[in-house]
């Protein structure tokens, strides 16, 4: 059961991942240049999902829409984990003020709207897909300098920890050689929930027009481009919807999966 | 001049001074063993601890304890981080734990001479895998490339002795280093701590609350309770001769051959009530 969860999860993200290489060299049709002739047809051949009401034909956009999704979520996961996985680890490992200070500045960015950062962001840099990776990576600081501050404090308590010190290791050392090591499973499925909560981002700051402007397609532009025509092509929206839908599910599952795949008391003993 | 010096060394908790430790004398000279024989919470471990400078922030200490010539009272992190695992190192109690998860053991011990000696890797290799074989790992080259968790408790306790031996330190401290070990393998790893400790010379505190295992590696006794030193002696003396009633208790407690079959087991109690005992 277990098992099956991180498999689907596995799939899909294989899906969105090799659907995002695969955009990058060959989309079946031009996912930008418009054709007057071909607005709003069905799913059929060629046009596997329709077209838009550009003419243009959806799947091409949904693959060139996952390479942009895949593109943000390494950049403000990356960033993310980045910033917060050494302020984390300070925090837990210098304890007392310091320990005080940073978790009080992350409990400060955490309260702050992603949305209005990335409102604000948009207003003074003009809407990009940079824009939304800086406001999406920012906001999520907090989430993993908490996961790697809780498990910072729990190697620090660890046994070998203390033996380490016996042996003469600096602090630097000990959080080098001890506590990233063991606290790496914990910041993997955090980046792996992350990714599944920039994703979602992204298509929501895509869909109000803050984040990658058209033409260039994103899942959530797609849908906001789709909005108009649900009376004539209802399926039109279904797409981008699904996609999202998938990556999302299946970046989650990954993440639940590889928690209960890691953590020691639910592995079955070899 | 003895190696280390414990002078009214005296350890309190927190914010309410709890007291764990209320002044502590005793010396050990180079090479010499010192046992501390007591019940938990009699402070052996925080003594130890303290020699090591490794107490929790909230520890409140006074006192002096000098260690070859320098005060580890109040010596800043740095300077402790220097004398330790180089001067001083520490065998812990529970090997399952005592060990990092996440790196070769082989790794762990090459650490701790790197720390010290700056050592390059491939000598280090050699080193290390040399002291695993000195303490008792047959088949040490494949034990320095295997995870703790593939090794035995045994074998584990082994490699934190050689953590705490590959440096020659002039004093090795052992909490309780065999108490989480079954009993065939605790004799095996105690006869060859004996052993090494021998072959290098150096000086050992062994902290235990069994008089038995005190008796197999140490001369020299220190019995503790409630934060004080009640008996200091040698082991025969102490056997033969105890003065306090708490270590006439102990003492009879250890001496199965004396029991009468049908009869009830001495206890503690029976001989020393007084103190913070009900």
């Amino acid at each position: 059961m277990k098992r099956a969860q991180l498999l689907t999860g596995l799939v899909l993200v294989a899906l969105v991942v090799l659907t995002a290489v695969v955009a990058v060299f060959w989309t079946p049709f031009d996912p930008i240049r418009v054709v007057p002739g071909q607005r709003l047809l069905g799913p059929g051949w060629p046009h596997v999902l329709g077209t838009d009401g550009f003419g243009i034909d959806i799947a091409s956009r949904l693959m060139v829409g996952a390479r942009t999704v895949l593109l943000v979520g390494i950049i403000s996961v990356g960033l993310s984990a980045v910033v917060g996985v050494p302020l984390g680890l300070l925090a837990g490992q210098a304890g007392g003020w310091v320990d005080e200070v940073v978790m009080r500045l992350a409990d400060i960015v955490y309260a702050f709207p992603a949305l209005l950062l990335a409102i604000l962001l948009a207003s003074v840099f003009g809407a990009s897909t940079l824009t939304a990776m800086a406001a999406i990576g920012v906001a999520t600081i907090p989430a993993f300098a908490r996961v790697a501050r809780a498990g910072t404090l729990e190697v620090m308590a660890s046994d070998f920890v203390l033996a380490a010190r016996a042996s003469g290791t600096s602090r630097w050392g000990i959080a080098r050689r001890h506590v990233l090591p063991n606290i790496a499973p914990l910041i993997g499925v955090q980046a792996s929930v992350g990714f599944a909560m920039a994703i979602l981002a992204e298509a929501a700051l895509s869909y109000l027009g803050l984040a990658t402007p058209r033409p260039n397609p994103t899942w959530g532009n797609m849908l906001r481009d789709a909005q108009q025509f649900l009376f004539v092509a209802p399926l039109q929206a279904l797409w981008p919807g699904l996609a999202i839908a998938l990556a999302v599910l299946g970046f989650n599952l990954l993440g639940d999966g590889l928690r209960d795949y890691l953590d020691p008391r639910l592995r079955e003993v070899p | 001049m003895s190696l280390l010096d414990v002078r009214d060394l005296q350890v309190d908790f927190g914010r309410r001074h709890i007291p764990a430790v209320r002044g502590v004398n005793f010396s050990l000279d180079a090479g010499q063993r010192l046992g501390v024989i007591g019940e938990s919470g009699s402070g052996k471990t925080v003594t130890a601890l303290a020699v090591m400078g490794l107490l929790p922030e909230n520890a409140h200490v006074a006192g002096s304890v000098v260690l070859d010539g320098q005060q580890i009272v109040g010596l800043a992190e740095r300077g402790l981080a220097r004398l330790r695992g180089n001067t001083v190192s520490m065998v812990f109690q529970e090997p399952m734990t005592a060990l990092d998860p996440t790196m070769r053991v082989g790794r762990q011990v090459a650490e701790v001479l790197r720390l010290h000696q700056g050592a390059e890797s491939g000598p280090a290799r050699e080193r290390v895998v040399a002291m695993l074989a000195e303490v008792g790992l047959s088949d040490a080259d494949r034990i320095a490339d295997a995870y703790p968790h593939q090794l035995s408790g045994g074998q584990r306790q082994r490699v934190v002795l050689a953590m705490a031996l590959i440096n020659s330190p002039s004093l090795v401290i052992c909490d309780e280093p065999t108490t989480a070990l079954d009993v065939t393998v605790q004799a095996l790893v105690l006869a060859k701590l004996d052993e090494v400790l021998d072959a290098s010379g150096a000086a050992c505190l062994f902290i235990s609350h069994d008089l038995a295992v005190v008796s197999q590696v140490c001369d020299q006794v220190l019995v503790m309770l409630d934060g004080r030193i009640v008996e200091s002696g040698t082991v025969e003396k102490l056997f033969t001769a105890p003065e306090h009633p708490y270590t006439r208790g102990l003492v009879a407690t250890a001496r199965l051959d004396l029991t009468v079959p049908g009869q009830r087991l001495p206890t503690v109690d029976d001989f020393y009530a007084g103190g913070d005992h009900g």
